[in-house]
């Protein structure tokens, strides 16, 4: 391919503008594949928050409310059920198994999860992952509580330290749990979901801790100061750093001595059951009750927050079109000095249509070479940075060969790089008809 | 038709850039088939025009006759006159004859790559082993693979020579070649263009405007006589 060969010569002629031009194609592809492949993981990793999961059950309330604050550990549930409930709904035929669910109280902001063995055994995320203890052992007391690892590094803490929780979801101080101090008694492994950020306890150790609270206040005893003369239910002081109202109402009355649930994580026993079962649920009169299928709420929720990606896309398209505009621009302004070559070529028979498809070729080599080191950028960063932003986001991008979506990015480019490469090869074209073989200076 | 007693037959030639001033009003030029012919041709005569539409890459506004070595361009082809120049004809500018990218064997073998029936007059031998020959006959066998700006403006305009000569052309288009060139390297480069014209029996159309060179032509013409659209300078 004489034509293709003269392109690459004069490329290579022009070494400095060539290497420029094909470095500033590269970036764009880079970002826009680079954009396009943590979008990816962020959506998988969002998605595959939680798995095998077939229903979230919650009191009465609002579906992303449900998923947030089970899941994701966000924002506050919108109330309780009842052990007897829970234990009903447990007994149906068709579930296979249940994750109860006490949520309410923290650590330093990190979520305190009152659950049972069955977390460890079917909580699933991404894919097939389950929560395994790395060190220690799972919660075997009532003062036992598991850390996940998140957790343990950021408060360092390790097995054996002794904590207390506290009473609400944000802070510490009053509202601390003094009186029925934990002890660690596991860390689990990382995850890179929301159980790095969660501690996890028993259903009796978050009981016990409550035991003698009331509408989410300790027992007298434990906060003498606060106790105003006369007051039944005293009000957190509104200047402290421990809003705890929300948890205190949601969490509500731990006085019984009687579990009480946030939610509970249900699998079937046939999965075409989930949805007759969430009906039966979301209908149920006994006691009101919100049933939500994770993997339509994690799209919805996805879906809600997912206008960013766009807004993403489009500045990677902008930066895009920003390359092709450098390499229409370097060609072009390289036209007016070679004319006196495209007069050389013509005067050897070259015909006006070789002259403006040198010009594509050029145009065509720089974005195949923009495209290809753009890609290859990409990977590098991928494989190099990858691991890091697992560590520092919990967002894992999986390095996958080049998918249908980066070929299309590739072609589009070159087909992009191609047209661009048009403009010039007109100009060339006119005026190698115009001016003949008389050479310009 | 490469027979044809003339190499370039002109009858009533006119021509215009668009709606510019006519450039060239030519009634008659004949260029008989193997002699060299000097045209004398200051500028503004219209000399780079007139070889323009000789060579195929500028249609006349209007002429009775443009036959090119029996070709009559009026009724062919932009391509086919492409081809034809391509493949019959040589072409030497006054400088900058060579493409900067290429190093200099591959500027002479250029014409051939690109022109297969060009190619096929090479007698068998590779492009690579033509274009050596010739470059070594013209002095220039150290640089065959050297950039061409390691060249002078003489060693330039030798390695033009070569290209424009390679596969045998019927005719040498030569446009003031010599004028970037001293007293002696003008003398020395004109003896190998004769040598190597007569050597590929190429009839040479050589336009300069150094009326002391045309004396060494078979035939000498005067184009602001021919031309009755030049205008003085």
């Amino acid at each position: 391919m004489l034509t293709l060969r003269l392109a690459l010569r004069s490329l290579a002629n022009r070494r400095l503008t060539t290497v420029l031009t094909i470095l500033s194609i590269a970036l764009s592809v880079a970002l826009l594949v680079g954009v396009e492949n943590v979008r990816r993981g962020i959506r998988e990793s969002f998605a595959g928050t939680i798995r095998g999961t077939d229903l979230i059950v919650g009191a009465r309330g609002g579906g992303q409310q449900l998923l947030l604050s089970s899941i994701f550990g966000l924002g506050a549930a919108s109330g309780t059920l009842s052990w007897d409930t829970y234990q009903r709904w447990a007994a149906h035929p068709a579930v296979k198994w249940t994750i109860p669910m006490s949520l309410g109280d923290s650590y330093h902001g990190y979520r305190v999860v009152g659950t049972t063995e069955a977390f460890m055994e079917h909580y699933r995320f991404r894919n097939d992952g389950r929560p395994t203890i790395a060190v220690g052992a799972f919660v075997a007391s009532d003062r036992d509580v598991v850390l996940g690892s998140e957790v343990a590094e950021r408060r360092g803490l390790a097995v054996g330290d002794a904590i207390a929780l506290t009473h609400g979801l944000r802070g510490t101080g009053i509202m601390d749990h003094e009186e029925h101090p934990f002890r660690v008694s596991g860390i689990l492994a990382p995850t890179y979901t929301p159980i790095d950020r969660s501690l996890y306890t028993s259903l009796e150790g978050i009981e016990a801790m409550h035991a003698g609270w009331q509408n989410g206040v300790p027992p007298m005893s434990a906060l003498p100061s606060l106790v105003m003369p006369g007051a039944e239910a005293p009000e957190p002081p509104s200047d402290s750093a421990v809003p705890a109202a929300p948890p205190a109402t949601t969490t509500a009355d731990h006085a019984e001595h009687d579990h009480q649930l946030t939610a509970f994580l249900l699998g079937t026993k046939n999965r075409f059951e989930s949805l007759r079962l969430q009906r039966e649920m979301n209908t149920d009169i006994t006691e009101p009750l919100t049933a939500i299928l994770p993997a339509v709420s994690l799209t919805e929720l996805w879906h809600s927050i997912g206008y960013a990606e766009d807004g993403a896309r489009i500045i990677t398209a902008a930066v895009l079109l920003v390359g092709l505009m450098g390499m229409l621009v370097s060609l072009y302004s390289t036209l007016e000095e070679r004319r006196r070559e495209m007069a050389i070529l013509r005067s050897l028979g070259a015909g006006p249509r070789r002259i403006a498809s040198l010009l594509v070729f050029e145009s065509g080599v720089l974005s195949v070479l923009g495209a290809v080191v753009g890609v290859g950028l990409t990977y590098l960063v991928l494989i190099v940075g990858g691991g890091m932003a697992e560590r520092h986001f919990g967002i894992s991008i999986p390095v996958t060969p080049p998918g249908s979506l980066e070929w299309a990015y590739l072609g589009g480019v070159v087909v992009a790089g191609v047209l661009v490469g048009l403009v010039p090869a007109w100009r060339a074209y006119r005026s190698a008809l115009q001016d003949g073989l008389a050479i310009r200076l | 038709m490469t027979d044809a007693p003339l190499a370039v037959q002109l009858e009533d030639l006119r021509f215009r850039y668009r709606a510019g001033p006519e450039v060239l009003d030519i009634a008659s030029l004949e260029v008989p088939r193997g002699r060299s012919v000097f045209l004398h041709g200051p500028s503004g005569s219209g000399k780079t025009t007139l070889l323009g539409v000789i060579a195929g890459v500028l249609v006349p506004t209007a002429a009775k006759t443009v036959r090119v070595l029996g070709h009559d361009l009026m009724t062919m082809s932009p391509g086919a006159r492409d081809a034809m120049r391509g493949d019959h004809l040589g072409y030497l500018f006054q400088l900058f004859n060579l493409l900067p990218w290429l190093s200099v064997l591959d500027n002479v073998t250029l014409p051939v790559e690109l022109h297969p029936s060009r190619r096929a007059r090479l007698d068998g031998a590779t492009p690579r082993e033509a274009a050596r020959g010739l470059l070594e006959r013209l002095g220039l066998g150290d640089f065959l693979d050297r950039p061409v700006s390691d060249l002078s403006v003489g060693q330039q305009q030798r390695v033009a020579a070569a290209r424009a000569l390679i596969g045998r052309p019927s005719l040498v288009i030569a446009d003031e070649p010599t004028s970037a060139l001293d007293t002696d390297r003008r003398d020395a480069f004109l003896d190998l263009l004769f040598q190597e014209c007569a050597a590929a029996g190429a009839t040479l159309l050589f336009v300069s405007h150094d009326l002391q060179l045309g004396h060494r032509f078979d035939t000498r013409l005067s184009l602001p006589d021919l031309n009755r659209a030049a205008v003085a300078v």
